[in-house]
């Protein structure tokens, strides 16, 4: 039976927070060979070239390097994933574990299907939005690992309608929507007018996602620092996003993508996956908040009321 | 490890034959018949003519091959791409002239003569090519670096292969008539190509000699179209009786420049 000693936990929860960096990293990559045009340079997979080490020169370094990237964030995936499985005792962190492994498993082979594929716009897009559906798992599971969610939370109601969770939520659902067009817009999927009109759209719910979080939980200071982070790196990626388009326009003539081309639109899409993330914490950050009153008020009680609050989460799966 | 990756094959491989299968069936449609009449040859006419530029040419940078050694090593000086090629008195290279519309259903026989692309100093040689359906094109790397050939059709068959130095050049046929399939190495992001997919004998690709000869044209009323990959594409209307000969000028104007080409499905990034 798995046991969460203190020590346990918090090593599971840094090696969680490390995978989550080292993907952070991994879509660096994937917006590295995306931008260099490297997208095609190593014909095959999951040989590159008919070997496992291939030329490294021109554009198979980006595409070679994302691969590489790929395959130690894939290992430390299914390290984390056993790992959770051994020491932790939360049905929910476990399913998480695996549900990552089974996310960076299934990128591997879009990533594939994207390489081998003739026209890749749907593949490629698919295989960006995957990407980020995996980040966000390791990073709401980095969350639901560290000391934070499962220390004693102070109270916190919300009266409002909706409720600032489901705005949260909300906010999280569109932000990814509008990752996901931004992706389908740089693989040549669709034109960048739905990325713009989402652009509005995700203003509008970060602007109300962080007006009911400070209105409605004024002493809440992890909501409150969630909601800067939130803010932050929106403004970042709003100001991204006007470089990135200035860069674009700009490199329409050349005939190979300048380094400043690359570097604003990668930046722009990190910026897109942080923010994305950011939301993501927050989200479920107010969920534990908020719905974790009542357990963190019976744990303020009695140790054996905590017992019985665990036996309850882990019953409620 | 090994076992993943031989689930990620299995995985792959099984979503590929189900991808296969539907674009299999597709492929199923039945044809129209082939036409069987051929040119009369003793009524056959000739329209040709010339290309020229009006005005400067324009400048492009010249290209960045710092990330590939081998590249350095080929091209001493810095080369600017080829985008517009002239020779003298404004005479325009690599266009390509057409017979766009007004051709009845004949029959012609399929070159069995590869057309050449050659991969030379980590650029396209030539830049412009053209085919008849069904005519083998040939690729050779005669380059001291690996590349990949990757077309980009909108209606021929998809296609991306690595072609190492030293190996063997490889013969592709196209099956489906088709205007300007780019086709890049995502190796050396500025190498740049055009393949012209015709489903007739009548075109031309003009050297710097800014000529062109469409030879052999059955009587009727052409729409002739020229094409060049940085200022677009220009129409005429010729009426070319029996044996009669026709010549005819395009003219493109410097400061009027097109790009025609936005990459469908390696990124956002607007080259050419």
């Amino acid at each position: 039976m798995p046991e969460n000693s203190p020590q346990a936990s918090r090593g599971v929860y840094r090696f969680a927070v490390f995978t989550s960096c080292c993907t952070v990293l991994l879509l660096m990559a994937g917006g590295l060979v995306t931008n260099n045009l490297a997208g095609d340079s190593v014909p095959d997979w999951p040989l590159a070239y008919g070997r496992l080490i291939p030329p490294l020169v021109g554009g198979i370094r980006f595409e070679y390097s994302h691969r590489v990237i790929a395959g130690v964030v894939s290992i430390l995936t299914l390290v984390l994933a056993i790992w959770i499985a051994r020491v932790e005792r939360r049905p929910v962190a476990r399913r998480l574990g695996w549900l990552a492994l089974g996310l960076v498993i299934a990128q591997a082979v879009l990533g594939g299907i994207r390489v081998l594929e003739g026209d890749p716009a749907v593949s490629a897009t698919a295989h960006a939005a995957l990407a980020q559906i995996f980040f966000i798992t390791l990073a709401g599971l980095s969350l639901y690992l560290s000391p934070w969610w499962q220390s004693d939370l102070p109270t916190a109601s919300d009266s409002g309608s909706p409720r600032a969770a489901s705005i949260a939520a909300w906010t999280t659902v569109v932000i990814f929507l509008q990752v996901v067009l931004g992706a389908a817009f740089r693989h040549g999927a669709i034109g960048i007018i739905p990325h713009l009109i989402g652009a509005g759209i995700v203003t509008a719910l970060v602007v109300w996602t962080g007006r009911a979080v400070k209105r409605r939980f004024p002493g809440a200071r992890d909501l409150r620092r969630g909601v800067v982070w939130l803010h932050s790196f929106f403004g970042l990626q709003v100001l991204l996003g006007f470089a990135a388009w200035w860069a674009m326009t700009s490199a329409l003539a050349a005939v190979q993508p300048t380094a400043l081309f690359v570097t604003l639109t990668v930046a722009h899409v990190l910026g897109g996956a942080l923010l994305l993330a950011s939301s993501t914490l927050l989200t479920l950050a107010c969920f534990r908040v908020v719905r974790g009153a009542s357990r963190a008020e019976g744990s303020l009680a009695e140790p054996a009321q905590r017992a019985a609050a665990g036996s309850a989460e882990r019953a409620g799966g | 490890m090994r076992i993943h990756s031989l689930g990620f094959m299995a995985a792959a491989v099984l979503a590929f034959g189900i991808s296969g299968c539907g674009r299999k069936s597709a492929e199923k449609n039945v044809p129209p018949p082939a036409p069987t009449a051929v040119v009369n040859p003793a009524t056959a006419g000739t329209i040709s003519g010339n290309v020229v530029l009006d005005g400067p040419v324009p400048s492009f940078h010249p290209i960045d091959m710092s990330a590939e050694p081998a590249c350095v090593q080929a091209n001493p000086t810095p080369v600017i791409p080829p985008i517009v090629v002239t020779g003298e008195h404004g005479a325009l290279a690599n266009v390509v002239v057409y017979v766009k519309a007004g051709l009845g259903e004949y029959r012609y026989d399929v070159p069995q003569t590869p057309a050449l692309l050659d991969q030379k100093g980590c650029m396209y040689d030539p830049r412009v090519v053209a085919v008849v359906e069904g005519q083998p094109l040939e690729i050779r790397n005669s380059d001291a670096t690996v590349h990949n050939i990757h077309p980009m059709p909108r209606i021929n068959h998809a296609w991306n292969r690595s072609e190492e130095p030293g190996s063997p050049p490889f013969r592709v046929t196209f099956d489906h008539p088709e205007t300007a399939i780019p086709i890049m190495c995502n190796v050396h992001p500025w190498m740049r190509a055009y393949l012209f997919v015709f489903d007739n004998p009548y075109f031309a690709v003009t050297a710097k000699t800014g000529t062109f000869e469409l030879k052999g044209l059955p009587p009727g009323t052409y729409t002739i179209e020229a094409w060049q990959e940085h200022f677009g594409i220009q129409d005429q209307t010729v009426t070319l009786g029996p044996k009669e000969s026709k010549s005819i000028s395009f003219v493109y104007r410097s400061d009027r420049s097109h790009w025609n080409y936005r990459p469908r499905s390696s990124g956002g990034h607007g080259v050419e």
